[in-house]
């Protein structure tokens, strides 16, 4: 099952190759990781998501994180009320005639067009990883030429819907 | 005669270099002795030290300066202090910070790197001892800055000593030991994202409180976290109020008194019948500081499995990782214990759950080979102890000597026992001996170790001589690597690959050249005389034990099985 956990980091160098290094250690498949700084000062936030067989893997994931020195703290977020956001920027074949078929396709996406060229023009699109599979799904038969996507970035929404059954991990038992 | 020195480093001045800084923060964190050597990225640091009173253990090789510190700091309980050069000096450390990553050990180490300028550049004995050390300590740090280092080396310290002790390592470029500051001593620790949890959850001790009323057939297993936090007493009264027999992880021996009527010896693949059927059988297992290594549990389907499982754990991550547990409790051992006593409970009715393992006991109890022709390895141990009224500190290295010491040399006392326990090293119990010794200078310690690991470590000999430390080297020379060839009869039809070292050397000129007392013995007579001979003294003895190449482990649980499949658990 797919799990989203953020960390808050201290922005330390090697905090990064600790945190991968011990999911590599122990067998912990990352999805996507990114990183990046908060609104405090010296403090990262890391958003992973990963892929675990059951509950108990992922516990164990929460708590090897929080051993770390320089973590402060570490949420799964999956079941919470939360904001995903990723990015991606797709390079789709297109002449000048198949353009504006593009540009209909991609509109109900919010997504734009961000650079063109005589063969090409790249789109940009944010949303959740769905929205990017499925506008990845209608402009495959175009012809992708390249695509990249940064990874998931998470945090909860503000005002959490009542839910009693949250997961709750906790180094206090 | 020294050379004409500096001023003493640990006086303060308005200004010192990093080197002095450091050298004057570990005589606050009241250090007594440094395993170390030296080498270029660590000149400073070694000059610095020259005008120090510190006293400073050289050996000859890092890795026996870190073993011999982590000897140091398994007795003692004080964090072992390690200095080393950058590049093959802080490599050769790796073993040694493994094992004690997995054994918990609260170490210090300090190596040298490259002056900050060259960093990255693939300079002369230049390694990336951040980047391999990353995932065997428990936290390290690269000062950059020389200002920051008074303050990294208090939170090194506190770091390694506190929780779940363990390695931390500094690493310090030329340029940052060579640069003079006026220290600041003041600056204060700041770890938002490490604070230990120490005091247990009294909710949850009341449960175990219930738990334990309730129960019918309950075992307490200790490991080495009652050690680390000096609860064996604390765990003896928890025992006894309520009648609840206990059993020892390889690490914990020693933990709880050895010839205690409740003690069922230990657990785990060459552990008592007793013992394991007891964690087999058990309605309630109470884990207190240990982590079910899975040389412990067997096949975890079979381990347990009709138990309420209550495990006590200063590092919560451990709690729940290989066992599913009815109660967790993340506390130090001693606090949790403690807290135990204090509250109401009743006790259980283990009447009979006792006399069937007293049956066990007596039934299945530790066996080994009647012989008159030959030399046994166990006969060995039991010699050793007896020998020492069996109050030794006594370690070892990994395999068959390591199973047989820890099955026939009865712990009575805490902090007796060194051994490499996680990790499994050859080579660590001689230099271990001598940081024990060290620590412990007035007591016994034997190096009770094979014929292979002892020539993994016994350029330390060279140490011994210098220091002239009245550590007893026994050499249970069964001219084979005996858990691999145990292995290899049980599991490969006997084909010894590799296995079977019959050409050695004479073990006991190799001793007298490092003009050590050394002897052969290849009987019980001959080693009773040499024993005698050898424990009444305060000089370093070698005893070459010629003991029987075919003896083998029993009991054992082999790889794959559960607790209850014990195999050889008669004659």
């Amino acid at each position: 099952m797919k799990r989203i956990v953020t960390a808050t980091v201290i922005n330390q160098s090697g905090v990064l190759n600790r945190i991968t290094g011990l999911m590599t250690k122990r067998q912990f498949n990352i999805e996507s990781i990114t990183v990046g700084h908060t609104e405090k000062e010296g403090v990262s936030k890391m958003t992973f998501v990963v892929n675990v067989d059951d509950n108990a893997k992922i516990e164990q994931l929460i708590k090897q994180l929080n051993k770390q020195i320089d973590v402060l703290k570490v949420t799964d977020i999956t079941d919470q009320a939360i904001v995903v956001r990723e990015l991606a920027l797709i390079k789709v074949i297109s002449n000048a005639q198949i353009r504006s078929e593009i540009s209909g396709i991609i509109e109900p996406f919010r997504a734009s067009i961000i650079d063109v060229s005589r063969e090409s023009i790249t789109v940009q699109v944010t949303g959740n990883s769905d929205k990017i599979e499925a506008i990845l799904d209608l402009l495959r038969p175009y012809g992708i030429k390249e695509m990249v996507r940064t990874g998931i970035t998470a945090f909860p929404r503000g005002s959490q819907k009542s839910v009693t059954d949250l997961k709750q991990y906790s180094i206090l038992n | 005669m020294r050379a004409k020195a500096k001023p003493e480093a640990e006086a303060v001045t308005a200004e010192m270099t990093g080197a002095d800084v450091l050298i004057h923060s570990l005589k606050k964190e009241n250090v007594e002795v440094l395993f170390g050597y030296p080498g270029g990225a660590v000149l400073p640091i070694y000059d610095a030290l020259y005008r120090s009173p510190i006293k400073h253990v050289l050996s000859k090789h890092e890795q026996g300066s870190i073993h011999a510190a982590e000897g140091y700091a398994r007795v003692s309980g004080k964090p072992g202090v390690v200095i080393a050069t950058s590049g093959p000096g802080a490599t050769n450390l790796v073993t040694g910070i493994t094992d004690a990553m997995m054994d918990s050990l609260p170490l210090v180490i300090f190596t040298g790197q490259v002056a900050s300028t060259v960093i990255g550049t693939d300079a002369f004995q230049e390694a990336d001892i951040m980047g391999i050390t990353a995932p065997i300590t428990k936290h390290n740090y690269q000062v950059r800055d020389v200002q920051d280092l008074p303050r990294i080396i208090k939170e090194a310290f506190h770091i390694a000593t506190t929780g779940r002790p363990g390695p931390v390592l500094v690493d310090i470029p030329k340029d940052v030991a060579n640069k003079t500051i006026s220290p600041d001593y003041d600056s204060t620790i700041h770890l938002p994202g490490y604070q230990p949890t120490f005091s247990p959850n009294i909710l949850q001790i009341k449960k175990l409180g219930d738990a334990v009323g309730s129960a019918k057939k309950p075992v307490i297993l200790a490991g080495a976290g009652v050690l680390h936090a000096n609860a064996g007493k604390e765990l003896v009264a928890f025992s006894e109020k309520h009648s609840i027999p206990v059993i020892n992880t390889l690490l914990g021996l020693g933990s709880y008194p050895g010839n205690h009527p409740l003690f069922l010896g230990m657990g785990g693949m060459h552990g008592t019948y007793t013992a394991n059927m007891a964690l087999y059988e058990c309605d309630l297992l109470i884990s207190i500081g240990a982590r079910f290594d899975d040389r412990l549990t067997g096949n975890l389907d079979h381990f347990a499995i009709h138990a309420t499982v209550a495990h006590i754990d200063v590092d919560p991550a451990e709690i729940g990782k290989n066992v599913p547990t009815q109660i967790p409790i993340v506390s130090d051992a001693r606090e949790a214990l403690k807290k135990l006593l204090e509250i109401e409970s009743s006790s259980p009715e283990t009447d009979d759950w006792r006399q069937k393992l007293t049956q066990n006991s007596e039934n299945f109890p530790l066996w080994k080979k009647v012989s008159t022709s030959e030399f046994l390895p166990q006969r060995v141990v039991e010699l050793v102890h007896e020998y020492t009224k069996g109050d030794a500190i006594i370690t070892t290295d990994v395999g068959q000597h390591q199973m047989w010491a820890a099955q026939y040399y009865a712990f009575a006392d805490a902090n007796r026992w060194v051994t490499s326990g996680g990790l499994g090293t050859m080579g660590f119990g001689f230099p271990s001996a001598i940081g024990a010794q060290l620590a412990f200078p007035e007591q016994t310690v034997v190096s009770l170790t094979g014929d292979g690991g002892f020539q993994m470590t016994l350029q330390e000999l060279s140490t011994l001589q210098e220091l002239n430390l009245p550590v007893k080297v026994v050499i249970m020379n069964n001219q084979t690597l005996g858990m691999v060839r145990q292995w290899q009869e049980a599991f490969y039809e006997e084909r010894y690959s590799q296995s079977l070292i019959p050409v050695q050397p004479d073990f006991v000129k190799l001793g007298e050249a490092y003009g050590i007392q050394s002897y052969k013995v290849t009987n019980e007579e001959e080693a009773k005389a040499v024993f005698e001979e050898a424990f009444s003294h305060r000089d370093p003895v070698l005893i070459d034990c010629r003991v029987s190449g075919k003896e083998n482990v029993y009991p054992m649980i082999a790889p794959g099985k559960g607790l209850h499949q014990m195999i050889g658990v008669k004659p």
